[in-house]
């Protein structure tokens, strides 16, 4: 057995045991690597930085414990940017598995409310961040679609009560919120297909201004919307997590997992180039001894 | 972090030590992880679907005297019997007898799902598709004028790709006359145009994998190590680092128990082939 032999007929599991100890190793040495923001990202970032206080922002955030290592970081760069500008935030769970999630995301994010910082050299004092003012959490409701098509009649009609059983009406922050018209903006923070259902029957039947944070698994299929003009921004996987921290000047896991994930590109890449090597010269040596043979 | 808190921490970080150990191979500390897994959420998920679904429209309401009532209908909402109805003829589908009732909801379900679907997603994902496709193309900004960002989807260049791009992709799913001459070489360039799509989608796929791993061991780091070792925590005491290790010695014990019975397997397939 010749080396391109060895290659082809590498065990898969070496491949698994030194990716972790390379990643293992990169997230130790704790090194930094610049991130470049993207226009597709940054659009999201701006609009919602020029959003006026008061505005509403409305985050389905329709993912579950499975797609948080990409997701959350997102969440917890937007809720929190629109919560310091001051901007009301309404929040859904579609994902059957995430209304536990989200809730515990929020009082994550309000903990943090708590702490003065200072983002892109601008103070920010500490504040309490309160339920039905600050933020509504509508919580989970089966069959995305629709309640999709039914919160752009009235929020009421699908959600009457909100995810804590407290009626709609009786929300300070949902007074004067009906449906789609009355928001700013939606960005959807999404794990499934429910981001077909935003682009299909949210912006496609009433037309509000729609972006999406996707899983980096279907990333390049929402590509073509942005292009159509169907959503302003996307954010695809940890990537456009990361890229939206450092444009809201607020660092979390997304941009400490960078020069992990490029640490494991480069040994992907270095397995997939050494896989193909082995494939071309193994099949030229197969070609060689046939002619020999004949 | 409150003891309690530290052993349910603990139990999750020792469910993602059984999720990754398939890695090497099947075992019954995944077998366990996974079974958990599909339980916990098929429970959530009903327990949810019930709270959320069927009690705020249907269910348990409660009257002024603080009895449960079932099936007690907000008078204004009669018309919520009429979905309730439906619904609950789909459990006739356990009967050979009448399972065939099932129909009639399955029927007004795809009927309602295929006449909401079908104008709505032929708007968003041909009509608008096509009209972005077909957008005039900015040949301005080939000569520096306007928009002359390449990457940037509204400049020339990018418009042109698209529009040639999808041509190609098309034509290349197109069977009815084969594939030679001009066809034939727009099919091969439609072939790679699939196949840089493809490869952006691996790509994107890689880093999601990549991304769950780095969440993970961000979360054995951050809060299962550090948490067994923090004696800042006022509430810290032995019952900690003894939570941790009672794990990292049982992984460990699994992992010397597998590499034994792995060099004794290998060790007797050597003697045998030798006799």
């Amino acid at each position: 057995m010749n080396i391109f032999d060895k290659m082809m007929s590498f065990d898969r599991r070496w491949v698994f045991l030194f990716l972790a100890v390379i990643c293992v190793a990169a997230y130790v040495a704790g090194i930094r690597i610049p991130i470049l923001a993207e226009p597709e990202v940054t659009s999201i970032f701006r609009f919602i930085d020029t959003l006026p206080k008061g505005s509403i922002v409305f985050v389905p955030m329709d993912y579950d414990p499975g797609s948080m290592a990409e997701l959350h970081p997102m969440t917890y760069a937007i809720v929190e940017q629109c919560w310091r500008k001051e901007i009301k935030v309404l929040i859904t769970a579609l994902s059957q598995n995430g209304p536990g999630m989200v809730d515990q995301a929020l009082r994550d994010i309000a903990d943090s409310m708590k702490v003065p910082r200072t983002y892109n050299g601008v103070s920010y004092p500490a504040r309490e961040v309160v339920n039905g003012v600050d933020y509504a959490f509508l919580g989970y409701k089966p069959y995305p679609a629709m309640v999709i098509l039914g919160l752009g009649q009235d929020f009421r009609l699908p959600f009457p009560l909100d995810y804590y059983g407290t009626p709609l009406d009786s929300l300070p922050m949902m007074r004067g919120a009906h449906n789609y018209d009355d928001i700013a903006c939606a960005i959807n923070i999404s794990g499934t297909n429910a981001t077909d259902y935003w682009i299909s029957y949210g912006q496609g039947r009433y037309g509000f201004k729609l972006a999406i944070g996707v899983t980096g698994v279907s990333t390049a299929q929402y590509y073509p919307f942005l292009g159509s003009g169907q959503i302003f921004g996307i954010m695809g996987g940890m990537l456009g997590a990361a890229q939206y921290e450092k444009l809201a000047d607020n660092p979390g896991n997304a941009t400490a997992a960078m020069p992990i994930q490029l640490a494991a590109h480069v040994v992907i890449i270095a397995f997939v180039i050494m896989g193909n090597v082995g494939y071309f010269m193994t099949r030229r040596q197969q070609k060689r001894q046939q002619a020999v043979g004949r | 972090m409150e003891f309690s808190t530290f052993l349910w921490t603990t139990f999750a970080a020792f469910l993602t030590l059984c999720i990754f150990s398939f890695l090497y191979k099947d075992n019954p500390f995944y077998k366990f992880a996974e079974h958990l897994f599909v339980g916990l959420s098929a429970g959530y998920f009903a327990m949810i679907l019930w709270h959320n679904g069927l009690i705020p429209k249907l269910m348990f309401e409660r009257l002024d005297d603080g009895h449960p009532y079932f099936l007690y209908l907000d008078s204004t909402k009669p018309w919520y019997l009429i979905p309730a109805a439906l619904g609950a003829l789909m459990w006739t589908r356990f009967s050979q007898k009448y399972s065939w009732i099932s129909r009639w909801p399955l029927a007004m379900y795809i009927g309602i799902g295929a006449g909401t679907a079908v104008p709505l997603e032929m708007r968003a994902r041909v009509n608008q598709q096509l009209s972005a496709m077909m957008a005039d193309i900015n040949w301005a900004s080939f000569f520096g004028h306007g928009n002359v960002n390449l990457l940037d989807p509204n400049s020339g260049l990018s418009q042109l790709i698209v529009f040639v791009g999808a041509l190609c992709a098309l034509i290349y799913f197109y069977f009815s006359k084969a594939h030679t001459g001009i066809i034939g070489g727009m099919a091969k360039l439609g072939i790679w145009i699939l196949m840089i799509g493809f490869g952006a989608s691996f790509g994107f796929t890689v880093m999601a994998r990549v991304s769950l791993f780095i969440n993970r061991m961000q979360f054995l780091d951050q809060q299962w190590i550090r948490g067994a070792h923090d004696a800042a925590n006022p509430n810290y005491h032995w019952g900690y680092p003894v939570a941790f290790y009672v794990v990292v010695l049982g992984m460990l014990l699994y992992v010397f128990y597998e590499l034994a019975s792995h060099l004794s397997a290998k060790k007797k397939a050597k003697t045998g082939t030798a006799a």
